[in-house]
């Protein structure tokens, strides 16, 4: 774990810039596939930088989705708690996959992350269509692997050695 | 570190349990909004700084024929209005002979939308007006063409509307043509309504208006909904297969017109005032 920790702006920076992402409006047409950027940048912090940021960002930042989207106070502050806790945990192990596998965790992940919140909605009596939730966490796996092809150019070395 | 995790999610779990039975988290809620309004509008700023900049580089004649175009617009809404002051006038004679409730003008105030959405399985979306403008929960919302939604959340400075296509709104309409009564319910699609409780037998045509009916209390009476656009009956089956599309630009509205229905202000007085002598004969 030789990895230099950035400054502590830059995730924060990061963060804040996330939710005006989540924000942005699309067209309809792929809306459908907006990626959780939140939950992306999240991971990727938490599975490059771990102990950046403690579960309590997570919790404020699902706080803060809750309110911008109006969903059940707490709902996507759960969701991002339980991945970026999963992340945490098991981030000496995921790191050490191959590109590949390192795909797959994130879109497991992010697809735990989107299967709380249809949960929720389907607790609550919200109706959602189903199928449509496939599309963020493949966009967002790609977001993720694209985030770390560009940021982290030291850790693509060590995959290189792989 | 998971002892932090399970605390937390007690947190998360007990504030969806308050918010979900509406207990006590509205003030949380309220605070929050405020928080995160400055976000919102950092989101809002750079769309309508794009409307400006075209605003203020289009062309003299790009001008010219819009406000040609407008005054045109202009000069047949006068003409309809003239009609309808004369009509107004006549309805509401006519309902005195009747004795009925004479329909009095409503308020209105435009808002305008935020260019902000999240959620993409949810229609709903962002006003820029809240509390301070007297906005209420369950206020209707209309543009140039029809029905858009309602209301559902209110803030200080913003409120959070629900479109009419969403799949958790259903609002009640009538067939312009012959007055059927029915229900139009959202799809989660900007571009369908359906109306899954019509009867095979029932009177509707491609193309028949579909206007609200002012039943529920939400939504003004004989304002356009949409039109229908796709009947299919099936002999093995109760009930017929109707979509409608909606009146309004809900895709693509800017500017939305708020709606306080005299109507709906009037029982709102009587029943706080009912509720308050209520009070007074408990003691």
């Amino acid at each position: 774990m030789a990895e230099r920790q950035p400054a502590w702006f830059v995730p924060a920076l990061s963060l804040v810039l996330t939710v005006a992402l989540a924000l942005l409006p699309l067209p309809r047409a792929i809306s459908a596939f907006r990626p959780d950027w939140v939950a992306v940048v999240l991971l990727y912090w938490s599975l490059t930088a771990p102990r950046r940021f403690s579960l309590l960002t997570a919790f404020w930042m699902g706080i803060v989705l809750d309110t911008l989207s109006g969903s059940l106070l707490g709902q996507h502050a759960l969701a991002l708690l339980v991945i970026v806790y999963l992340a945490e945990r098991f981030h000496l192990r995921i790191r050490v996959f191959p590109l590949s596998q390192l795909g797959l965790s994130v879109f497991a992940l992010l697809g735990l992350y989107e299967f709380i919140l249809f949960w929720i909605d389907g607790v609550a009596g919200r109706t959602v269509p189903l199928i449509e939730r496939w599309g963020p966490p493949l966009t967002g796996t790609l977001v993720w692997l694209a985030l770390l092809a560009v940021f982290d150019s030291g850790r693509r070395e060590a995959h290189a050695r792989l | 570190m998971g002892a932090r995790f399970l605390l937390l999610s007690l947190v998360c779990f007990s504030l969806m349990i308050l918010d979900y039975r509406d207990q006590h988290v509205e003030r949380i809620r309220e605070a929050l909004s405020v928080v995160v309004y400055p976000l919102r509008l950092l989101v809002d700023l750079p769309f309508r700084g794009w409307a400006s900049v075209r605003t203020n580089f289009a062309t003299r004649e790009a001008l010219a024929a819009e406000n040609e175009e407008l005054k045109r617009e202009r000069l047949n809404a006068e003409f309809r209005l003239q009609r309808l002051a004369a009509l107004e006038t006549e309805n509401a004679r006519l309902r005195e002979l009747l004795d009925s409730q004479a329909r009095v003008g409503s308020r209105a105030l435009v808002a305008e939308i935020l260019a902000v959405d999240l959620d993409p399985y949810r229609q709903r979306f962002n006003l820029n007006r809240g509390l301070v403008d007297g906005v209420y929960e369950g206020q209707a919302l209309i543009d140039a063409q029809g029905i858009v939604g309602q209301t559902v959340r209110v803030g200080p400075f913003t409120a959070e509307a629900l479109l009419i296509t969403d799949a958790d709104h259903a609002l009640p309409v009538s067939v312009n043509r012959n007055g059927i009564r029915t229900i139009a319910y959202g799809t989660g699609d900007t571009g369908k309504l359906r109306l899954p409780n019509l009867t095979n037998n029932a009177d509707v045509e491609v193309g028949d208006l579909l206007v609200s009916s002012g039943l529920g209390g939400v939504f003004p009476a004989g304002y356009p909904v949409g039109r229908v656009t796709e009947v299919t009956r099936r002999p093995d089956q109760k009930f017929a297969d109707v979509w409608a599309e909606p009146a309004s630009a809900l895709d693509r509205d800017r500017e939305v017109l708020l709606v306080w229905n005299a109507a709906d202000e009037a029982p709102r007085a009587a029943e706080t005032a009912s509720v308050a002598k209520a009070k007074v004969a408990g003691r």
